[in-house]
């Protein structure tokens, strides 16, 4: 392209840090993204997952810089993965379960109110509907940044927003 | 743009997130290592002579710092040197940690550590496993140790070489002093030198 671009593009790498800087730059985005895309039950194991597949990866890096992208896509994955491999544990909205400690019990990590009819709403949505409304509006990315952390146009990460936004609309009302 | 009926930030507003996050960052570490995915560790280790800043790889022990030194220059050429697959983990220096504590005890006069030579360059190679050949309580000077890897006027390299030892205290670069006996130089500042000669009864308590 033009010579002004491939200036930008050769000047200087940015070089790959040292994990533990990358970890502890990364770490508290990533575990909110998971808290909302996977449940507060689960992100832990799906942080340690993301970081290890990381790591894995990490000495093939020849470039430091967006990394926070990179690691988010890693996320973006195994939270997708994480509920394909669980099967939706999807809670009928209109099977509210029994309040107690059998509940609680069965989650024991989950300190948001199982009730919650936002939650159950949440967990009932479709993988990829879900990923890409924590992406859209609870962590306000734009639609060009959502199409390249889930792998897919823009168009359909729209309209994976557009769709899960709906469903959560009539689950709400 | 975000619909506010919905208020789906709220699924975020976990006001713990931060130490959340910390510990499943803590808990990374340990995975890492199971995983044999962690290729170097670091790890703080109290002593006499100040905290001390350790590393630790697959292949064994390769670096011990002062606390005065610049911790992230440390961790940087560590992994420009042997690998960006860095993370503190205490767990792994448990060992380096066990032998250090008897030293500075008086109850070890010999460490029993692999080491980890990957930071050691050039002429330092012989220089410092010539040095790691001098005992506990015993000194030698630099022209000795020069003429001991075959480059008797090197006296002043050798010094060099031992300026960027990268694992005091168990390489005993300490123990190399000045011909006639004065103390010479030291990476860690000649009060730590004389600390250590003084453990090891060279010098008078």
């Amino acid at each position: 392209m033009s010579a002004a671009r491939s200036r930008v593009s050769s000047r200087g790498r940015a070089p790959v840090p040292p994990f533990g800087t990358f970890l502890e730059a990364n770490r508290a985005a990533v575990y909110r993204f998971l808290t909302v895309a996977v449940g507060p039950a689960d992100a832990d194991d799906c942080f340690q997952e993301t970081f290890l597949a990381a790591l894995r990866a990490y000495p093939r890096l020849t470039e430091g810089s967006k990394l926070d992208r990179w690691v988010m896509t890693i996320a973006s994955r195994k939270a997708i993965d994480h509920h394909r491999a669980r099967g939706r544990r999807a809670i009928p909205v209109d099977e509210v379960p029994e309040p107690g400690p059998a509940r609680a019990a069965s989650e024991p990590m989950e300190p948001t109110d199982v009730q919650d009819p936002l939650w159950v709403a949440v967990r009932s949505l479709p993988p990829r509907q879900r990923v890409a409304v924590v992406h859209r509006h609870v962590l306000d990315r734009p639609y060009d940044e959502i199409a390249e952390l889930m792998g897919c146009s823009e168009e359909t990460a729209r309209a994976n927003v557009y769709q899960g936004t709906k469903r959560l609309r009539e689950l709400i009302a | 743009m975000s619909p506010t009926d919905l208020n789906l930030k709220r699924l975020a507003a976990a006001a713990d997130n931060e130490r959340r996050a910390r510990a499943a960052a803590d808990r990374l570490a340990s995975a890492a290592a199971d995983h044999d995915l962690l290729d170097v560790a670091v790890a703080p280790v109290d002593s006499p002579v100040g905290e001390l800043l350790v590393a630790v790889t697959q292949r064994g022990l390769a670096c011990v710092a002062f606390e005065d030194e610049d911790r992230d220059e440390i961790v940087a050429r560590l992994a420009r040197e042997i690998s960006p697959r860095i993370l503190e983990h205490p767990a792994a220096a448990d060992e380096v940690r066990r032998e250090l504590d008897q030293y500075f005890a008086g109850a070890r006069t010999r460490f029993e550590l692999r080491l980890d030579r990957r930071l050691i360059h050039g002429i330092a190679r012989d220089v410092l496993a010539a040095t790691a050949r001098v005992p506990f309580g015993r000194t030698t000077t630099y022209g000795e140790l020069a003429g001991k890897i075959g480059h008797p006027k090197a006296a002043r390299a050798v010094g060099n070489a031992l300026g960027s030892n990268p694992i005091p205290i168990v390489v005993p670069c300490h123990r190399v002093l000045r011909t006639g006996g004065a103390l010479g130089g030291y990476a860690g500042g000649l009060a730590r030198k004389e600390r250590l000669l003084r453990l090891e009864g060279v010098l008078a308590v």
